[in-house]
């Protein structure tokens, strides 16, 4: 890839969380650069940190959560510094937006949208009257809303769950925000409702010349959206590359379980590989490699020193050992080699 | 499907509406269908397509408005005697979508699970109870001291694995799986659905597996049929049906499944369905068996439309 410019770069991020007494170490020393105008996917489980991640970009991690090393950079500020709400309205919503999962608890049921829509527009545009009301109405439009006019003096109630999060996205960019997250955006809308919200978010990057970034577990979503892809396990990003080198060429033994045990890559009538286990407690502190102990084929180092990173490309790095050149040559399983070699077969 | 099988359970012109007069609302209209022993039936659609609903009214949560339902030849739907009701609740088991949701959190796993056993008014001995309720936990992969614990001691899986013996304590011989992975981490489907296929194999269980999930669908089912609206559009055995999709809509859908291949992923066309392409007005459509087990909702134009759909 060539030389990009970084527009939030993050450096050897740590955040806790303090629960009943105990610390939970949710984020272990993750370090990001996010380049103006591309699409990254974090793709991880849930517990992964994926969420806690993002939300530490706009000051939403919860009230027993805080960054205990580590920065944020964006436009030379380093965030994490931010102590005071008026800070963080300097970039939440305005610089930074975000798109919630559920667009039923992320609307106001009591205010009609376009009352929602203006809210924004007021605080972040310093548009008033009739000036605000045009740009909530072509805002509408751009997120593929018919009928502008009639739909804004509609309730949420009145939207069905694809037009919800339609207007949950114009809120979202009436900001003109520079960088959007989404935060599992389409997983609780149907498959055919999915596929044409992401088209929308897509659109909407080109037009505002957006950076976006998607949360999410699905894959099959993450290779239709993402230029690039950074995997998350046990709080820390285990492997980033752009999208194809993530899926044809994945070097983490996580990243490989995670492809194999898709239904789309088994065969049927075999069983499908599946991950023994579960995470690792992140109350505990972790040793060597956090997938180790659910890996039938960990080294024995994998149990003792946590790997660095090693550079497979310029665009491409993984935390594991298996790229040590001292290491064993272990091939990827069966699925993820095909993957590679003939993609995913027989799909209409 | 060869024709020697035995039907296990058969649906014929079932309706089920909810509310009456003004508010009347058709959420299953006039669907017919045959599952037969040994497979796994695939319900696909989309929210409110009345997927759910036609599972609960098999397990007779639901009543019919109109149309039967057969299970081992006898009718289960409408007035049926308390013997047969029994039988019925017995052999007919459901595994939910969310077990989070779906266990009850202030009591034990020993409990949860033998729930069945002591509400079907069979006098077991304790002892016996406590056989069949570690045999069922051992089956799904837990261990038998876990039955003393309560639900939030269990990771997503488990909790899905203590669902699945809950319904297998009654040596069913029909499961209803209602979404019984969309709520699972990645990493955890794959180990519930390799325990269902293990089940089946060793049990000759039949599913009906309900989703929205074609991907899924098509890893573990034998036949799949399409539901939108309350109205059944499409059936056919899965392969059949993933290579030539004749309704609209089937082919909206299939278009629209995530592939996790970023190279087909980024070229592909969406078929967008509009329902209103289709005119009813004169020219009734009816469910027309098109190919060998192949069955399609339309018209006799649009069937003619398939039929040449099929030759290209």
């Amino acid at each position: 890839m060539e030389e990009r410019e970084t527009i939030l770069s993050v450096r050897d991020l740590n955040i806790k969380f303090s629960l009943r007494g105990r610390t939970l170490h949710a984020i272990r020393d993750v370090s990001l650069d996010l380049y103006k105008g591309e699409s990254l996917a974090i793709v991880g489980e849930s517990g992964s940190g994926k969420s806690v991640f993002v939300k530490s970009f706009m000051g939403l991690l919860d009230a027993n959560g805080w960054v205990d090393s580590g920065e944020i950079l964006y436009n030379g500020e380093d965030l994490t510094k931010f102590t005071t709400e008026k800070q963080w309205l300097r970039v939440r919503g305005k610089q930074i937006a975000m798109v919630l999962q559920d667009p039923m608890t992320s609307l106001n049921p009591l205010k009609t949208i376009g009352a929602q829509i203006m809210e924004a527009i007021e605080l972040h545009q310093n548009l008033h009257g009739e000036a605000a009301r045009r740009e909530m109405l072509s805002v509408l439009t751009d997120v593929g809303i018919t009928e502008p006019e009639r739909r804004a003096k509609q309730y949420p109630h009145e939207f069905s769950g694809g037009m919800r999060q339609r207007v949950v996205i114009a809120i979202a960019v009436a900001c003109r925000p520079q960088i959007l997250i989404c935060d599992e955006p389409t997983t609780a809308l149907d498959v055919t409702i999915q596929a044409q919200i992401l088209d929308l978010i897509r659109s909407l990057k080109q037009k505002y010349d957006l950076t976006t970034v998607y949360i999410t577990h699905d894959l099959g979503v993450v290779a239709n959206v993402a230029d690039r892809i950074a995997v998350m396990y046990a709080g820390d990003i285990v492997e980033i590359g752009l999208c194809e080198e993530v899926f044809y060429q994945p070097k983490h033994p996580y990243t490989w379980a995670l492809l194999s045990s898709l239904p789309q890559l088994g065969v049927k009538g075999e069983p499908l590989y599946s991950i023994h286990g579960t995470p690792p407690n992140l109350f505990n502190e972790v040793k060597g490699d956090a997938f180790a102990p659910r890996n039938p084929q960990a080294l024995k180092i994998d149990f003792v020193k946590r790997p660095p990173y090693f550079e497979v490309s310029p665009t491409h790095k993984a935390r594991t050992w298996l790229l040590d050149p001292r290491a064993p040559k272990i091939e990827p399983p069966e699925a993820v080699r095909k993957l590679a070699s003939e993609g995913v077969k027989g799909h209409a | 499907m060869p024709d020697n099988r035995e039907v296990l359970l058969s649906v014929k012109n079932m309706s089920v509406c909810f509310g009456k007069g003004k508010h009347l609302f058709k959420a299953v209209d006039n669907v017919s269908f045959d599952i037969y022993e040994g497979e796994t039936f695939g319900l696909v659609g989309e929210s409110g397509s009345g997927k759910t609903t036609i599972g609960r009214t098999i397990i007779r949560i639901n009543p019919t408005t109109s149309g039967e339902i057969f299970f081992k030849g006898e009718k289960i739907n409408g007035k049926i005697s308390r013997e047969l009701d029994r039988r019925v609740t017995r052999e007919i088991q459901m595994i939910f979508q969310d077990p989070m949701a779906s266990l009850n959190e202030r009591a034990k796993v020993d409990y949860i699970v033998s729930e069945g056993l002591l509400s079907s008014g069979e006098k077991l001995p304790e002892a016996e109870r406590r056989a069949r309720v570690e045999k069922a936990l051992s089956e799904v992969g837990l261990l038998p001291e876990f039955a003393s614990r309560f639900p939030h001691e269990f990771s997503g899986g488990q909790r899905q694995r203590i669902g699945v013996a809950r319904a297998l304590i009654m040596q069913p011989d029909f499961v209803i799986a209602d979404e019984p992975i969309s709520a699972l981490d990645v990493s955890i489907r794959a180990q519930v659905l390799n325990l269902l296929s293990d089940l089946q194999q060793e049990r000759g269980l039949t599913y009906l597996f309900i989703s929205h999930d074609l991907s899924v669908m098509r890893f573990i089912c034998d036949r799949i049929a399409v539901i939108h609206k309350g109205v059944l559009v499409e059936l056919a055995e899965t392969e059949k049906l993933f290579a030539h999709p004749l309704h609209p809509y089937t082919r909206a859908l299939l278009s629209a499944i995530p592939l996790p291949d970023p190279a087909r992923e980024k070229n592909k066309k969406l078929e967008v369905y509009d329902p209103t392409q289709h005119d009813y007005s004169v020219d009734k459509p009816s469910w027309v068996e098109i190919e060998e087990g192949h069955m399609i909702w339309g018209n006799e134009k649009e069937i003619g439309k398939y039929r040449e759909m099929l030759r290209a």
